[in-house]
């Protein structure tokens, strides 16, 4: 038994930390997100040349085939950043195409999103609230030519305005299956949206008449041996929530971290403020929050590869748990900060943006309470 | 990262499981004496009470992996305790393994792993709790002994107890008031110490105000130097650690509210259909499940010889706030019921929620307070200056 990191893991952390720390301080996270784009190309190709977005994606398709637990540790320093770069959406589309391509499938797309040549990400929003493959309704219709054409809208879909592959649950005759269109196809139009967390690019995305052709669906008609299309689909999802996880893991961090560097450093009544009980249990609290939710959140990570019939429990609990602890480090840390914690100018703001945005993707904690009660016998 | 056990490791786990289906027959057929005359004398045999003690003092030498296998088999095997002399094994024996002479080891471990001593913990007084450093019972140095006079109270067990370790003021020094304390382990029944019950909100004595009048107390009974005796109790209480076992306990306690639940009505309606108590139940799986992984990380670094860090203030912080919430949830469910007592024919699950709802501030406040446990987190872990 052995619940730490490995040397190599540890490495990539420190690496990726070192990296982060003099190419994206806050400062840089301002300045790109407050740009028309909200992207910047420049820093994208320089986290590919380091391959983060082909982490996780299998050596022979060109990427650094690593785990899932060590993209956790990566998204971990990318969170504590606020790295305002698709390596999430694009993390996760890969790994939608892993799970659900044919060798040829993957050995077509893969090598391009593990270059950054490509980003991708997931479109499964169909209600603002709900990405179960039950709601998916966007209808991919089979035509004579064995072309499948797609019609529907997919309202909220994180970093479209960026992206240029779009991986989409479609609802077939034979149940929810995944395509893969690239954004300029035509058809496609994309509505950026004005976000809270500017790090975070939002948009819907609308098929009108978008053509694919048969090699750009998934996988075969049938789900892999023993498996259904939705069973994918909720390995897929589990991995998406999991990885969110570990950006929120990191941005918690960051954030307790201001507010027990400010705790220490405010004077007031003649005492630094963190003396104050007021003060001082509410950040026990919090870190016992965090440390809580890292806990479950390493072990989920670990599940994902190793035990894959315990992950999607480990991953509802991670992500319930994720979910009350950034809520709550991000409204506390401003009032711990007082009026300055209100400002643009200091960075608690950052990430109590960051924690709405966290929140609601992939299910908030009643949603996920309500998934562990029904796995749990109730 | 792996959660697997190494091959020793899982042979070890397949010894205790051995063991115990061997030698644990299901609870309604254990008898009275089952536990004193068959099942003590076969685990001490085994070497597991003090397991974690050095085999030189009659422990077993069993490492930190050995230990929390151990202890999670037992749990999930219902077994009942390793030994009888509850504080001697948790504090009292690592105290003296650390800090005792060899003749103060040889005499008192064997009676503790044997079950045959019952010790008690004089640190409390009426004045002071949480500051447990601002402690008054006296003990002056007269010779080759120490007369002690003062009180001390919450006792646990002082009334079924053969000894006490006791912390006493040696000397008053205004700057420094950790290095007046010294520690002693005083016989109950030695002349001068009276006991006197007191009655719990649950209905039990199960602690007692203890008064010292003119009691001497050799200097051979003095468990380190004079004026160590606040390193001493740090140390004991180190070993109090908030270990995974926990976690066996809570998931089933978890499973009979569940269950509870199941066959709850509320509103006229199957209590399992209303969504908050679906999900605080969800919530109580989810924080159970963390306290675990929190309770392996812990694991992990003492493996890579860290030793026990506050860290195990975390599992004890939320081990305290699900005593209350469980306990709460158990009585909520039950409606009207929850006021009755066990008897009652409405009353299920012969009184446990009841009980619970009762009993919470042994684990809440007896174990040190939810308020000091964050103090020692803020400023321990997170080094907010001190109070
Ligand atoms: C069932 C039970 C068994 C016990 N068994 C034993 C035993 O065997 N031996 C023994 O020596 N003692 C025992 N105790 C005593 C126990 O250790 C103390 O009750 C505990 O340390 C709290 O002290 P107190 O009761 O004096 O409360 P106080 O210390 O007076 O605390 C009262 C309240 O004030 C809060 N408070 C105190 N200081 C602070 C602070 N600095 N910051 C914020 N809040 C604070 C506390 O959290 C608590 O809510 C037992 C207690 C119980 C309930």
């Amino acid at each position: 038994m052995n619940f730490g990191f490995t040397e190599e893991q540890d490495l990539l952390r420190s690496e990726a930390r070192k990296f982060l720390a003099e190419r994206c301080p806050t400062s840089e996270v301002r300045r790109i997100g407050e740009e028309q784009t909200g992207f910047c190309s420049k820093l994208w190709s320089e986290i590919a040349e380091l391959g983060w977005p082909g982490l996780a994606i299998a050596e022979d398709q060109g990427g650094a085939g690593l785990a899932w637990l060590d993209l956790v540790v990566l998204l971990e320093e990318a969170g504590r950043y606020l790295l305002p770069l698709p390596l999430l959406s694009t993390s996760v589309a890969a790994r939608a195409i892993r799970e659900a391509g044919t060798e040829r499938q993957k050995a077509s797309w893969l090598p391009r999103l593990a270059t950054g040549a490509q980003i991708g990400t997931l479109a499964l929003y169909e209600q603002i609230d709900a990405a179960e493959a039950e709601h998916t309704k966007l209808q991919a219709c089979r035509k004579p030519s064995g072309a499948w054409r797609l019609d529907g809208e997919k309202v909220l879909v994180p970093d479209a305005p960026q992206a240029t592959l779009f991986v989409v649950a479609v609802r077939t005759t034979e149940g929810v299956r995944f395509a893969v269109v690239p954004a300029d196809s035509p058809g496609i139009e994309v509505e950026a949206f004005p976000t809270m967390d500017l790090t975070k690019p939002m948009g819907a995305v609308r098929f009108s008449n978008v053509e694919i052709q048969d090699d750009m669906m998934l996988g075969g008609s049938v789900a892999p041996e023993g498996d259904s299309h939705t069973a994918v689909y909720e390995r897929v999802v589990a991995r998406a929530t999991a990885a969110l996880c570990a950006e929120m893991s990191g941005a918690a961090e960051a954030n307790l971290q201001l507010a027990v560097d400010y705790a220490k450093e405010r004077i007031q009544f003649g005492a630094p403020i963190g003396r104050y009980q007021g003060v001082k249990h509410p950040l026990a609290e919090m870190y016992q929050a965090l440390e809580s939710f890292k806990s479950l959140l390493y072990y989920a990570a670990w599940t994902l590869d190793e035990r894959p019939e315990e992950a999607l429990r480990y991953v509802s609990m991670a992500k319930a748990l994720g979910n009350e602890c950034v809520i709550r480090i991000g409204i506390d840390a401003i009032q711990i900060h007082g009026a300055v914690g209100y400002t643009w100018e200091h960075d608690p703001q950052l990430y109590l943006k960051r924690s709405k945005w966290s929140r609601a993707m992939y299910g908030d904690a009643n949603h996920h309470y309500d998934q562990i009660a029904s796995m749990g016998g109730l | 990262m792996d959660f697997n056990l190494s091959p020793e490791e899982e042979a070890f786990r397949e010894e205790v499981r051995d063991f115990l289906a061997e030698n644990l027959p299901p609870k309604h057929e254990r008898g009275t004496d089952f536990l004193q005359k068959v099942w003590l004398p076969k685990v001490r045999e085994k070497r597991w009470v003090g397991f974690s003690w050095p085999r030189e003092v009659g422990g077993g030498g069993g490492s930190v992996m050995q230990q929390a296998i151990l202890k999670e088999e037992m749990t999930r095997a219902q077994a009942p305790p390793l030994g009888t002399s509850w504080m001697g094994l948790q504090w009292v024996g690592p105290g003296l393994i650390a800090y005792g002479t060899e003749e103060q080891q040889q005499r008192f471990l064997p009676g503790i792993l044997d079950s045959e001593v019952v010790w008690c913990t004089g640190y409390s007084e009426p004045h002071c709790g949480s500051d447990l450093a601002a402690i008054q019972c006296k003990a002056v140095r007269e010779g080759d002994s120490y007369t002690v006079n003062g009180q001390k109270i919450w006792t646990t067990l002082a009334m079924a107890s053969d000894w006490i370790i006791l912390l006493v003021r040696t000397s008053t020094d205004p700057d420094d008031k950790h290095a007046g304390i010294t520690c002693l382990l005083v016989p109950m029944d030695a002349e001068g110490v009276t006991v006197r019950p007191i009655k719990s909100m649950s209905g039990v004595s199960i602690f007692a105000e203890v008064f010292f009048d003119d009691v001497r107390v050799p200097i051979a009974d003095r468990l380190g130097r004079q004026g160590e005796g606040w390193q001493v109790t740090v140390m004991a209480l180190a070993n109090e650690r908030s270990g995974i076992s926990e976690v066996e306990g809570l998931l089933r306690s978890l499973d009979r509210l569940k269950a509870l639940a199941k066959s709850s009505v509320r509103g006229g309606r199957p209590a399992l259909e209303d969504p908050d108590t679906r999900r605080k139940l969800a919530r109580m799986e989810t924080t159970i499940e963390s306290m675990r992984f929190n309770g392996l990380r812990a694991l992990t670094r003492q493996l890579q010889g860290e030793g026990p860090s506050s860290e195990t203030s975390i599992n004890k912080l939320h081990r305290t706030t699900l005593e209350v919430e469980m306990g709460e949830l158990g009585l909520l469910l039950q409606g009207n019921a929850g006021g009755l007592m066990r008897g009652a024919e409405p009353v299920p699950d012969g009184g446990r929620w009841q009980r619970m709802a009762l009993s919470w501030p042994e684990l809440v406040i007896g174990g040190g307070t939810p308020n000091i446990q964050k103090n020692i987190i803020a400023e321990r872990i997170l080094a907010l200056p001190k109070d």
